[in-house]
Protein backbone atom coordinates (compact mmCIF):
# COMPACT_ATOMS: atom_id res chain seq x y z
CA UNK A 1 0.00 0.00 0.00
CA UNK A 2 3.00 1.99 1.02
CA UNK A 3 4.27 1.28 -2.22
CA UNK A 4 1.72 2.17 -4.38
CA UNK A 5 0.86 5.61 -2.61
CA UNK A 6 4.33 6.23 -3.47
CA UNK A 7 4.96 5.10 -6.90
CA UNK A 8 1.46 5.45 -8.32
CA UNK A 9 1.91 9.15 -9.44
CA UNK A 10 -1.34 9.94 -11.72
CA UNK A 11 -0.74 11.15 -14.82
CA UNK A 12 -2.95 14.05 -14.18
CA UNK A 13 -1.20 15.33 -11.12
CA UNK A 14 2.17 15.77 -13.00
CA UNK A 15 -0.38 18.02 -16.25
CA UNK A 16 -2.37 19.86 -14.08
CA UNK A 17 1.17 20.88 -12.42
CA UNK A 18 3.00 21.27 -15.38
CA UNK A 19 0.18 23.52 -16.63
CA UNK A 20 -0.10 25.49 -13.52
CA UNK A 21 3.60 26.03 -13.92
CA UNK A 22 3.20 27.12 -17.25
CA UNK A 23 0.53 29.90 -16.78
CA UNK A 24 2.71 30.92 -13.23
CA UNK A 25 5.63 31.45 -15.81
CA UNK A 26 3.94 33.22 -18.48
CA UNK A 27 2.74 35.40 -16.27
CA UNK A 28 5.75 37.44 -14.56
CA UNK A 29 7.71 37.17 -18.28
CA UNK A 30 5.11 38.61 -20.11
CA UNK A 31 5.11 41.67 -17.06
CA UNK A 32 8.29 42.46 -17.86
CA UNK A 33 8.80 41.60 -21.51
CA UNK A 34 6.04 43.75 -22.29
CA UNK A 35 6.74 46.33 -19.83
CA UNK A 36 3.19 46.83 -18.90
CA UNK A 37 3.36 47.81 -15.44
CA UNK A 38 5.26 50.05 -13.61
CA UNK A 39 8.47 49.06 -12.09
CA UNK A 40 6.82 47.61 -8.03
CA UNK A 41 3.77 46.22 -9.60
CA UNK A 42 5.53 44.46 -11.85
CA UNK A 43 8.10 43.12 -8.98
CA UNK A 44 4.72 42.47 -6.89
CA UNK A 45 3.48 40.71 -9.40
CA UNK A 46 7.00 38.35 -9.82
CA UNK A 47 7.23 37.50 -6.70
CA UNK A 48 3.63 36.42 -5.70
CA UNK A 49 3.98 34.26 -8.99
CA UNK A 50 6.87 32.84 -7.81
CA UNK A 51 6.11 31.79 -4.29
CA UNK A 52 2.37 30.33 -5.39
CA UNK A 53 5.03 28.52 -8.25
CA UNK A 54 6.89 27.01 -5.38
CA UNK A 55 3.71 25.82 -3.98
CA UNK A 56 2.47 24.43 -6.84
CA UNK A 57 5.72 22.61 -7.53
CA UNK A 58 5.61 21.23 -3.79
CA UNK A 59 2.47 19.99 -3.96
CA UNK A 60 2.01 18.37 -7.88
CA UNK A 61 5.60 17.40 -8.69
CA UNK A 62 7.27 16.71 -4.77
CA UNK A 63 4.24 15.68 -4.04
CA UNK A 64 3.97 17.32 -0.55
CA UNK A 65 0.49 17.41 0.98
CA UNK A 66 -0.85 17.02 4.85
CA UNK A 67 -2.15 13.54 4.29
CA UNK A 68 0.77 11.00 2.90
CA UNK A 69 4.32 13.34 3.63
CA UNK A 70 5.21 12.02 6.89
CA UNK A 71 5.31 14.31 9.69
CA UNK A 72 9.10 14.72 9.84
CA UNK A 73 9.50 15.97 6.44
CA UNK A 74 6.70 18.54 7.24
CA UNK A 75 8.72 19.46 10.43
CA UNK A 76 12.10 19.39 8.53
CA UNK A 77 10.62 21.62 5.46
CA UNK A 78 9.20 23.83 8.55
CA UNK A 79 12.19 24.32 10.07
CA UNK A 80 14.65 25.00 6.85
CA UNK A 81 11.75 27.75 6.15
CA UNK A 82 12.28 29.59 9.72
CA UNK A 83 16.10 29.55 9.15
CA UNK A 84 15.22 30.66 5.34
CA UNK A 85 13.05 34.09 6.90
CA UNK A 86 15.98 34.52 9.72
CA UNK A 87 18.86 34.51 7.63
CA UNK A 88 17.46 36.28 4.59
CA UNK A 89 15.66 38.96 6.78
CA UNK A 90 18.13 39.42 9.05
CA UNK A 91 21.28 39.71 6.28
CA UNK A 92 18.78 41.99 4.32
CA UNK A 93 18.61 44.10 7.80
CA UNK A 94 21.62 44.10 8.89
CA UNK A 95 23.81 44.53 5.07
CA UNK A 96 20.99 47.49 4.23
CA UNK A 97 21.41 48.88 7.72
CA UNK A 98 25.14 49.23 7.09
CA UNK A 99 24.79 50.50 3.91
CA UNK A 100 22.61 53.53 4.29
CA UNK A 101 24.96 54.83 7.53
CA UNK A 102 28.02 54.27 5.17
CA UNK A 103 26.54 56.61 2.14
CA UNK B 1 -10.15 9.28 10.64
CA UNK B 2 -7.91 10.30 13.92
CA UNK B 3 -7.63 6.63 14.46
CA UNK B 4 -6.19 5.96 11.00
CA UNK B 5 -3.41 8.64 11.31
CA UNK B 6 -2.57 7.38 14.88
CA UNK B 7 -1.95 4.19 13.44
CA UNK B 8 -0.28 6.06 10.61
CA UNK B 9 2.21 8.12 12.74
CA UNK B 10 2.75 4.85 14.91
CA UNK B 11 3.37 2.67 11.62
CA UNK B 12 5.87 5.64 11.05
CA UNK B 13 7.96 4.46 13.83
CA UNK B 14 8.76 1.61 13.17
CA UNK B 15 10.12 3.12 9.24
CA UNK B 16 11.59 0.85 6.95
CA UNK B 17 15.11 1.57 6.10
CA UNK B 18 13.79 2.86 2.56
CA UNK B 19 11.68 5.51 4.24
CA UNK B 20 14.62 6.46 6.54
CA UNK B 21 16.56 6.56 3.20
CA UNK B 22 13.75 8.60 1.51
CA UNK B 23 13.79 10.96 4.67
CA UNK B 24 17.84 11.43 5.08
CA UNK B 25 17.31 12.55 2.05
CA UNK B 26 15.04 15.28 1.90
CA UNK B 27 17.29 16.60 5.37
CA UNK B 28 19.65 16.97 2.28
CA UNK B 29 17.52 19.02 0.00
CA UNK B 30 16.30 20.84 3.19
CA UNK B 31 20.02 22.14 3.94
CA UNK B 32 20.57 22.36 0.04
CA UNK B 33 17.79 25.48 -0.06
CA UNK B 34 19.36 27.06 3.29
CA UNK B 35 22.91 26.81 1.08
CA UNK B 36 20.66 28.21 -2.49
CA UNK B 37 18.68 30.95 -0.10
CA UNK B 38 21.99 32.14 1.30
CA UNK B 39 23.58 32.43 -2.39
CA UNK B 40 20.11 34.19 -2.82
CA UNK B 41 21.11 36.85 -0.11
CA UNK B 42 24.30 37.52 -1.15
CA UNK B 43 23.10 37.89 -4.57
CA UNK B 44 20.67 40.95 -3.12
CA UNK B 45 22.94 42.12 -0.86
CA UNK B 46 25.91 42.47 -3.34
CA UNK B 47 23.98 43.36 -6.52
CA UNK B 48 24.56 46.90 -6.62
CA UNK B 49 28.27 46.65 -6.33
CA UNK B 50 29.30 46.97 -9.58
CA UNK B 51 33.37 48.52 -9.08
CA UNK B 52 33.48 49.80 -12.88
CA UNK B 53 32.43 46.39 -14.44
CA UNK B 54 29.13 45.77 -16.17
CA UNK B 55 26.71 45.31 -14.04
CA UNK B 56 24.76 42.00 -14.16
CA UNK B 57 21.37 43.01 -15.68
CA UNK B 58 23.08 44.49 -18.39
CA UNK B 59 24.25 40.78 -19.92
CA UNK B 60 20.35 39.57 -19.15
CA UNK B 61 18.74 38.20 -22.19
CA UNK B 62 14.73 37.65 -21.66
CA UNK B 63 14.16 35.34 -24.61
CA UNK B 64 17.88 33.31 -23.41
CA UNK B 65 16.36 33.02 -19.83
CA UNK B 66 12.68 32.53 -21.05
CA UNK B 67 14.13 29.11 -23.25
CA UNK B 68 16.16 27.91 -20.47
CA UNK B 69 12.85 28.35 -17.58
CA UNK B 70 10.87 26.45 -20.70
CA UNK B 71 13.83 23.98 -20.82
CA UNK B 72 14.07 22.66 -17.06
CA UNK B 73 10.23 22.65 -16.31
CA UNK B 74 9.46 20.65 -19.70
CA UNK B 75 12.62 18.30 -18.05
CA UNK B 76 10.40 18.54 -14.22
CA UNK B 77 7.20 17.11 -16.95
CA UNK B 78 9.23 14.79 -18.23
CA UNK B 79 10.77 13.01 -15.22
CA UNK B 80 7.04 12.95 -13.98
CA UNK B 81 6.14 11.41 -16.88
CA UNK B 82 8.94 8.69 -16.07
CA UNK B 83 7.66 8.50 -12.72
CA UNK B 84 4.33 7.68 -13.70
CA UNK B 85 6.20 4.83 -16.38
CA UNK B 86 7.71 3.39 -12.99
CA UNK B 87 4.52 3.28 -10.86
CA UNK B 88 3.00 0.93 -13.89
CA UNK B 89 6.20 -1.38 -14.29
CA UNK B 90 6.91 0.42 -17.89
CA UNK B 91 10.58 0.10 -18.07
CA UNK B 92 11.35 0.85 -21.87
CA UNK B 93 8.90 4.20 -20.95
CA UNK B 94 11.13 4.80 -18.04
CA UNK B 95 14.00 4.95 -20.17
CA UNK B 96 12.78 6.68 -22.70
CA UNK B 97 11.67 9.33 -20.54
CA UNK B 98 14.77 9.58 -18.27
CA UNK B 99 16.55 9.89 -21.65
CA UNK B 100 14.02 13.11 -22.84
CA UNK B 101 14.82 14.58 -19.27
CA UNK B 102 18.70 14.17 -19.91
CA UNK B 103 18.65 15.40 -23.16
CA UNK B 104 16.97 18.76 -21.71
CA UNK B 105 19.19 18.94 -18.77
CA UNK B 106 21.87 18.54 -21.28
CA UNK B 107 20.35 21.68 -23.13
CA UNK B 108 19.61 23.38 -19.91
CA UNK B 109 23.45 23.42 -18.96
CA UNK B 110 24.96 24.20 -22.24
CA UNK B 111 22.57 27.23 -22.46
CA UNK B 112 23.87 28.50 -19.08
CA UNK B 113 27.42 27.82 -20.10
CA UNK B 114 27.09 29.87 -23.66
CA UNK B 115 25.76 32.54 -21.16
CA UNK B 116 28.54 32.62 -18.75
CA UNK B 117 31.13 32.23 -22.01
CA UNK B 118 29.92 35.47 -23.57
CA UNK B 119 29.68 37.47 -20.46
CA UNK B 120 33.09 36.71 -19.83
CA UNK B 121 33.80 37.63 -23.21
CA UNK B 122 32.22 41.02 -22.59
CA UNK B 123 34.41 41.85 -19.82
CA UNK B 124 31.47 40.67 -17.58
CA UNK B 125 33.37 37.88 -15.65
CA UNK B 126 33.12 36.66 -12.16
CA UNK B 127 36.64 38.31 -11.27
CA UNK B 128 35.29 41.83 -12.38
CA UNK B 129 32.82 42.81 -9.39
CA UNK B 130 31.19 41.75 -5.96
CA UNK B 131 28.40 41.55 -8.20
CA UNK B 132 28.89 39.78 -10.65
CA UNK B 133 31.08 37.02 -8.29
CA UNK B 134 27.80 36.59 -6.60
CA UNK B 135 25.19 35.95 -10.03
CA UNK B 136 28.05 33.60 -10.85
CA UNK B 137 28.50 31.43 -7.70
CA UNK B 138 24.21 31.37 -7.43
CA UNK B 139 23.54 30.37 -10.76
CA UNK B 140 26.71 28.57 -11.66
CA UNK B 141 26.19 26.55 -8.29
CA UNK B 142 22.77 25.64 -9.06
CA UNK B 143 24.35 24.62 -12.74
CA UNK B 144 26.42 22.76 -11.14
CA UNK B 145 23.63 20.60 -9.54
CA UNK B 146 22.22 20.31 -12.66
CA UNK B 147 25.16 18.44 -13.92
CA UNK B 148 25.34 16.35 -11.21
CA UNK B 149 21.56 15.57 -11.45
CA UNK B 150 22.82 14.64 -15.18
CA UNK B 151 25.26 12.08 -14.28
CA UNK B 152 23.08 11.10 -11.44
CA UNK B 153 20.01 10.37 -14.45
CA UNK B 154 22.67 8.29 -16.40
CA UNK B 155 24.00 6.21 -13.45
CA UNK B 156 19.99 5.40 -12.82
CA UNK B 157 19.36 4.17 -16.67
CA UNK B 158 22.59 2.37 -16.44
CA UNK B 159 20.75 0.37 -13.11
CA UNK B 160 17.45 0.32 -14.86
CA UNK B 161 18.91 -1.61 -17.95
CA UNK B 162 20.86 -4.41 -15.64
CA UNK B 163 18.89 -4.25 -12.35
CA UNK B 164 15.09 -4.00 -14.11
CA UNK B 165 12.84 -1.77 -11.87
CA UNK B 166 13.73 -3.35 -8.81
CA UNK B 167 12.67 -2.28 -5.06
CA UNK B 168 16.37 0.03 -4.99
CA UNK B 169 16.27 1.58 -8.30
CA UNK B 170 13.18 2.49 -7.95
CA UNK B 171 13.91 3.89 -4.33
CA UNK B 172 16.79 5.59 -5.51
CA UNK B 173 14.49 6.75 -8.91
CA UNK B 174 12.63 8.79 -6.62
CA UNK B 175 15.31 10.37 -4.78
CA UNK B 176 16.65 11.30 -8.29
CA UNK B 177 13.35 12.69 -9.23
CA UNK B 178 13.35 14.72 -5.48
CA UNK B 179 16.08 16.19 -6.40
CA UNK B 180 15.10 17.24 -10.59
CA UNK B 181 12.36 18.30 -9.38
CA UNK B 182 14.03 20.64 -6.50
CA UNK B 183 16.11 21.97 -8.86
CA UNK B 184 13.50 23.15 -10.92
CA UNK B 185 12.10 25.42 -7.77
CA UNK B 186 15.61 26.74 -6.84
CA UNK B 187 15.74 28.24 -10.58
CA UNK B 188 12.49 29.82 -10.32
CA UNK B 189 14.11 31.80 -7.54
CA UNK B 190 17.32 31.90 -9.72
CA UNK B 191 15.03 33.72 -12.77
CA UNK B 192 12.59 35.64 -10.14
CA UNK B 193 14.90 37.25 -8.08
CA UNK B 194 18.02 37.68 -10.40
CA UNK B 195 16.88 37.72 -13.86
CA UNK B 196 13.29 39.41 -13.99
CA UNK B 197 14.00 42.45 -11.60
CA UNK B 198 17.09 43.02 -13.41
CA UNK B 199 15.10 43.26 -16.73
CA UNK B 200 11.95 45.52 -15.82
CA UNK B 201 12.57 48.79 -17.29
Amino acid sequence: MKQQASTGRSLTQYLTGFVLALVLTAIPFAIVATGAAPRAQSLAVVTVAAVVQVFVHLWYFLHMNFSTTPRENILAFAFAAILILIMLGGSFWIMFDLHSRMR
Amino acid sequence: MTEAAAAASDAHSHSTPREEKAFGFWLYLMSDAIIFALLFATYVVMAGNVADAPPPHSQFDLTHVFAETMILLASSITFGFATVAIGTGRRPAVQLWLLVTFALGLGFVLMELTEFRSMIAAGAGPDQSGALSAFFTLVGTHGLHVSIGLVWILVMMAQVALKGLSVPVVSRLERLGLFWHFLDIIWIGIFSVVYLPGLIE
